[in-house]
């Protein structure tokens, strides 16, 4: 077997794949295992068809589409308003950023204003969430890799306190259904201000428990360095955003080079890596959660008072002017964009989700190939991927 | 970045001959595209990937629209530069009709992002891209006959048990009643 | 305890029993020990769907503690598992998949669906690719509402299932389904078609009340 026969694509592209040809006489027939779509850690129902020599893989194919619920379609029989909803079901661990990114879309397409202590609640909310997806990361990165229960449990610890207050506000756990085009659903009171400030500020002692635990760890460092490394030039190719594309030293955050919200308004450093290995993509989150509280804190301290929905909103019979729109923000897993098509109806024509997990996904094959299939199950954990999203 | 008028006649002078038109978005969002000929979509695409002055490097979302009325599919492509920190640049390709021209280039070969993102563009819309490198269904099944998201598709009927049918639900689940109904009291789940 | 009382030898009461208790000596039907034994026992399957697997997570995590109820032992193959959760939206594309682990799962086996989409749908009903109720291709024991559910709603229909366990008759017609020789524990698993699935339901299994609704 020759390279160019496992990935086509690889010979295509200048910055190339990290393949290895497989030349070696004694090794017998090659192996073909399906990884899902019911495995303990393809993170849902995501499947793999992997091809293995011995136990090394020489060629990975993902299968999509058992978790495709057609948000697109549904979004286009329903009005604007009605795809919040769906919007939290898209990536179920963090709702409000995905609330914040249609609302965001929904905003520009129909030119609307929002109010200054909406936006900041936003960061707040965004970072909050921002912190529970990494943390639920770290936990479920550490199961993968074979550190079974007590990472995940400390994780799940903490993402129920996130949760209380995301309850508090909204009234549900996870699926918050808070953001709506010109603000935001219900103003945050003092008592739920105060319940929040006190988390954010206990967050670091949580961090530094957990890096602790785990990041000195000596099992976790030789399972992960030098797993699943990245070049740069090919993951901007491929599209790839977010923690996995800055764990290479690319230095691309959509909360600096779009300063969309207030984010300008926060001083906070986005942390960049070098190898742009898993054990990078590890500790990449681990710092972007240290910064995200440092973005809650000073948002925390200067908090305008005011109102949280823009008066002139319109709820009802909300009909954008014919026109299109595409908006993004960096969520936890990368960019996360709508692309709005209106004709002048309560529905839009066309309603399309970005969804990062789906395109970082698109590497996954070149990140894997020359590894064991534990090393994929590692990296496929630190892609960071989920299911609602991936496959809409 | 340069403005899209600048854009559009050094594109005109770098391909003379070609039919690249500026798509005038009337909305408050004001992100205008180009309109590419398909024939030469690959090439302006390089260029627009390669010159100095854009270096779009990074193509964010590539999707589909059904335009029923005109009776073409069109696809978008929503392109960003990481090394500049600008954009966006939308470019968007027109099918001939929506039946059986329904062949475009693949841009896979340019950003390599849009390898699964145009599979299912293939998948939903029924855009047959040239010159990709696996071009499969991506989340619908292998036998799977139609391409959902077009606006004429017919969605399979299964509302045969619908207890408690309202709004459009309810107008679907009648066909399945003996007799004509009102959405009254729901029965109990067995 | 009334559930019990009537599988107990006649002329002994239920009086009777707790008065014995009371004095040290525990008396009870095989059928009530055999039962107790599974009902304390259920050891699910590790498999999530959608956004109701997070809280079924949540729920096995410190604060919810499934453990208290004998369902921490999330076994990762069908082959070890007593009980399906079937925790968020099946889509049709992944309904034979689903059938089949059930399958795969001996007997006994219990299902639940967890969640809106599992039951009819949910949210998710008037989509193309998704199945209207994981019921009409297997038997489904419980049915848990919500969207998702929250761990504590998860918990109750574990408690239920352990009731619904525990009131199983071991003879006669109403026994459960391992016990009854001829009895199928395979379901057909449907097959992907031109437009939809193939058969779109089974109708052994979906036999829903017919709804006359008159005007």
């Amino acid at each position: 077997m020759i390279a160019s026969d496992i990935s086509p694509l690889a010979s295509r592209l200048s910055s190339g794949a990290h393949t290895r040809a497989v030349t070696d006489p004694f090794h017998g027939d090659l192996l073909e295992v399906s990884m899902g779509p019911h495995h303990p850690s393809t993170h849902g129902v995501f499947r793999m068809q992997v091809t293995l020599d011995g136990e090394t893989i020489v060629k990975l194919k993902p299968v999509f589409g058992y978790l495709h619920r057609n948000h697109e379609k549904l979004g286009e029989s329903t009005s604007y308003l009605g795809s919040m909803p769906y919007t939290d079901r898209l990536d179920y661990l963090n709702s409000m950023t995905n609330n914040w990114a249609y609302a965001l879309a929904v905003e520009q397409l129909a030119g609307q204003p929002v109010p200054e202590r909406a936006e900041y609640l936003r960061v707040i909310l965004a970072e909050l969430t921002r912190l529970l997806n990494h943390t639920c990361l770290a936990g479920f990165l550490l199961q993968d890799c074979g550190c079974s229960g007590t990472p995940l449990m400390y994780a799940f610890r903490e993402r129920e306190k996130i949760l209380d207050l995301f309850e508090a506000l909204s009234g549900s756990r996870m699926m918050c259904n808070f953001q709506r085009f010109g603000g935001c659903r219900t103003d945050a009171s003092p008592e739920w201000l105060a319940a929040a400030k006190q988390l954010t500020d206990g967050y670091g002692a949580f961090l530094d428990e957990y890096e602790r635990l785990i990041t000195g760890n000596e099992i976790l460092m030789a399972r992960t360095q030098g797993v699943g490394a990245l070049k740069p030039d090919l993951a901007i190719s491929a599209g790839i955003t977010g923690p996995m594309l800055r764990a290479t030293g690319v230095d691309y955050d959509l909360r600096k080079v779009d300063g969309y919200g207030f984010y300008p308004r926060f001083e906070f450093r986005v942390p960049l890596g070098d190898h742009g290995d898993t054990y990078d993509r590890y500790m990449i989150r681990v710092l972007e959660m240290r910064e995200s509280i440092k973005i809650i804190q000073q948002a925390f301290a200067t908090l305008p008072a005011g109102p949280v929905m823009d008066p002139k909103a319109k709820l009802r019979g909300f009909r954008p002017k014919p026109g299109e729109a595409y908006g993004r923000i960096e969520g936890p897993r990368g960019e996360i964009g709508f692309y709005l098509v209106s004709d002048g109806t309560p529905n839009p024509y066309r309603y399309r989700v970005r969804p990062p997990s789906f395109v970082n996904l698109t590497l996954l094959e070149d990140l894997c190939l020359g590894h064991t299939v534990a090393d994929a199950v590692i990296i496929l954990g630190s892609i960071d991927i989920v299911l609602g999203e991936v496959d809409r | 970045m340069e403005p899209l008028e600048q854009l559009h006649a050094r594109l005109l002078s770098a391909f003379p001959g070609a039919e690249i038109s500026i798509v005038n978005n009337p909305g408050p969002a004001a992100q205008h595209s180009l309109l590419l000929p398909a024939a030469l979509a690959r090439e302006i695409a390089f260029f627009l990937r390669d010159d100095p002055a854009l270096r779009l490097d990074y193509c964010s979302n590539v999707t589909g629209i059904d335009w029923l009325k005109a009776g073409h599919i069109e696809v978008v492509y929503h392109l960003y530069s990481m090394a500049l920190k600008h954009g966006p640049v939308i470019i968007r390709l027109r099918t001939a009709n929506r039946t059986d021209a329904v062949t475009l280039p693949s841009l896979t070969p340019v950003w390599r992002a849009c390898e699964f993102q145009e599979r299912e563009v293939f998948d939903l819309y029924g855009v047959v891209f040239d010159g990709h490198p696996d071009l499969r269904r991506i989340l619908m099944w292998d036998e799977f006959k139609d391409h959902p998201m077009r606006k004429d598709y017919i969605e399979p009927d299964d509302y045969e048990w619908e207890p408690t049918p309202h709004g459009a639900i309810h107008d679907k689940a009648k066909a399945h009643y003996p007799a004509a109904v009102t959405p009254a009291e729901g029965a109990a789940k067995p | 305890m009334s559930d019990f009382a009537t599988s107990l030898p006649a002329g002994i009461s239920e009086v009777d029993r707790t008065e014995l208790r009371r004095q040290g000596i525990l008396l009870t039907s095989l059928e009530e020990f055999y039962n107790w034994g599974r009902s304390n026992s259920v050891w699910p399957l590790q498999f999530g769907l959608a956004c109701c697997a997070i809280e079924m997570i949540a729920t096995s995590m410190a604060r919810y503690d499934i453990a208290r109820f004998g369902s921490e032992v999330f076994r990762p193959s069908p082959r070890q598992a007593d009980l399906l959760i079937v925790s968020g939206t099946v889509t049709k594309k992944m309904a034979p998949q689903v059938v089949r682990l059930w399958n795969q799962m001996p007997e006994p086996k219990y299902c639940i669906a967890m969640g809106a989409c599992a039951i009819s749908g949910g949210p998710f009903k008037q989509g193309y690719n998704v199945l209207k109720g994981i019921d009409r291709f297997i038997p489904v024991d419980i049915y848990i509402p919500g969207c998702p559910p929250r761990p504590e709603a998860l918990l109750h229909g574990l408690m239920a299932l352990q009731e619904k366990i525990r009131g199983q008759k071991l003879t006669g017609p109403a026994a459960p389904r391992h016990l009854q020789p001829d009895a199928t524990c395979d379901y057909s698993i449907p097959e992907f078609g031109a437009h939809d699935l193939e058969p779109t339901k089974n109708p052994t299994v979906f036999q829903p009340p017919v709804i006359v609704r008159k005007e």
